[in-house]
């Protein structure tokens, strides 16, 4: 799983802070281990990133603690931050070539946050199917047996993501959680 | 704007079990003339049950059906047997043809029970097969067409009586990819061309995408659409 946009980390690393204040070393923690697939966090990037977190106001340095290591500053969400959480976590993720990875952190984030994922599952769905629905109608159209196949090979992926969005509702529904 | 048209069938809070088992719990559907909604949900969650009450095959235990403002609760049985036969036509998963008839016999047959004469409806069933592209099976019995040869020859069927709606179970659900998206295309292109409603009941969510929109159904009730409250 690669980064696309910055700002998807950004998102993820509020996603975290949403259980408390931290600090870099933990959040590259708590995101390694709830992206195993993911490549580990270099903590270059998570500096960057909470340094633009507190350049847009959604986090804010709290307290810096020194034991025997270095010193550590722990940031916390602002209510800007947590505002913007809520609002990533809801919006819908345009159906597209890295769409599915978005999907996976935001409904990660979601049950870590305690977010309703249900809903936004069930909204996502009616993205994707609508998407799908839209190429199906392209394919039908299409003279070349070439773009059909190209359009397969979408429909196929959009297929797939909707089979997990699916797979996930009924997991949540089982369990309550994925622990 | 334009005031969308009235429904042509409309199910409001249907109940149905099995002894113990709940299979609807105040399901709901509108249908309007010449629409594709595909029915979806996961395994168990009703679908099959809710378009079995749809087409007046099953009675719910509570809740209304009506076709063309008739109640189908209110038809007598062989009334609702002609509706089933003349207003509705159903596509299941294996075809479901008689064994024993040829494929133009079994396209003949809802013509033949409605009381046309024999080469009236033969000519008719023969158009529809030809219509299909499985004319040449006409003498052919189902034992000897292939999987989507005889899904096609079960399209045939259904639409043989111009009926205004078609119901189809999983109706790519027993062939392949590739001959159920063929068998799929023909049937939503026949239903479009007559101008018939068509409801598909499918797991499959490249079955679904072919609908004009999308009903899911879950524990038995119909889930909200997105632009409604959760």
């Amino acid at each position: 799983m690669v980064y696309t946009c910055t700002m998807s980390l950004g998102s993820v690393l509020l996603g975290v802070l949403a259980a408390g204040p931290a600090h870099g070393y933990d959040l590259k923690r708590a995101h390694d281990g709830r992206f195993p697939a993911a490549r580990p966090l270099a903590y270059g990037q998570v500096y960057a990133t909470l340094a633009r977190l507190e350049r847009d106001g959604l986090v804010e340095q709290v307290e810096t603690r020194q034991h025997a290591g270095p010193e550590r500053t722990v940031y916390a969400l602002t209510a800007s931050g947590r505002d913007e959480l809520r609002r990533w976590l809801a919006e819908t993720e345009q159906p597209g070539p890295y769409a599915a990875d978005e999907l996976v952190r935001k409904t990660i984030t979601a049950l870590h946050t305690g977010a309703d994922s249900v809903d936004f599952l069930r909204r996502q769905r009616a993205v994707h199917l609508e998407a799908m629905r839209a190429l199906t109608r392209e394919r039908a159209a299409a003279a070349e047996p070439g773009t059909r196949i190209a359009l397969d090979h979408t429909l196929a992926h959009l297929d797939a993501d909707l089979r997990w969005l699916e797979e996930t509702r009924e997991r949540i529904a089982q369990d309550g959680t994925t622990r | 704007m334009i005031d969308a048209p009235e429904p042509i069938l409309s199910a409001h809070g249907i109940h149905k079990s099995f002894g113990r088992t709940v299979a609807l719990r105040g399901a709901a559907l509108e249908l309007r003339p010449g629409e594709c909604v595909a029915i979806t949900g996961p395994s168990g969650s009703g679908k099959s049950t809710l378009l079995h009450c749809l087409a007046g095959v099953l009675l719910p235990d509570s809740g209304v059906v009506t076709f063309r403002g008739a109640r189908l609760d209110g038809l007598g049985v062989d009334e609702r047997t002609r509706l089933r036969r003349i207003s509705f036509g159903l596509v299941l998963q294996f075809g479901q043809l008689v064994p024993e008839l040829t494929a133009l016999e079994n396209v003949a047959l809802p013509l033949l029970l409605e009381g046309r004469r024999r080469p009236d409806a033969a000519a008719v069933a023969a158009q529809w097969l030809e219509r299909l592209e499985v004319g040449q099976l006409a003498t052919t019995r189902p034992t000897a067409m292939s999987g989507g040869e005889a899904q096609r020859v079960a399209i045939a069927r259904a639409l043989v009586t111009s009926p205004d709606i078609v119901f189809a179970d999983e109706p790519t659900g027993a062939l392949d990819t590739v001959t159920g998206e063929l068998a799929l295309d023909v049937l939503v292109k026949a239903t479009r061309e007559t101008e018939a409603a068509l409801v598909l009941v499918t797991h499959d969510n490249r079955v679904a995408a072919v609908a004009d929109r999308e009903v899911v159904l879950r524990d038995g009730a119909v889930e909200p659409g997105p632009g409604d409250p959760a």
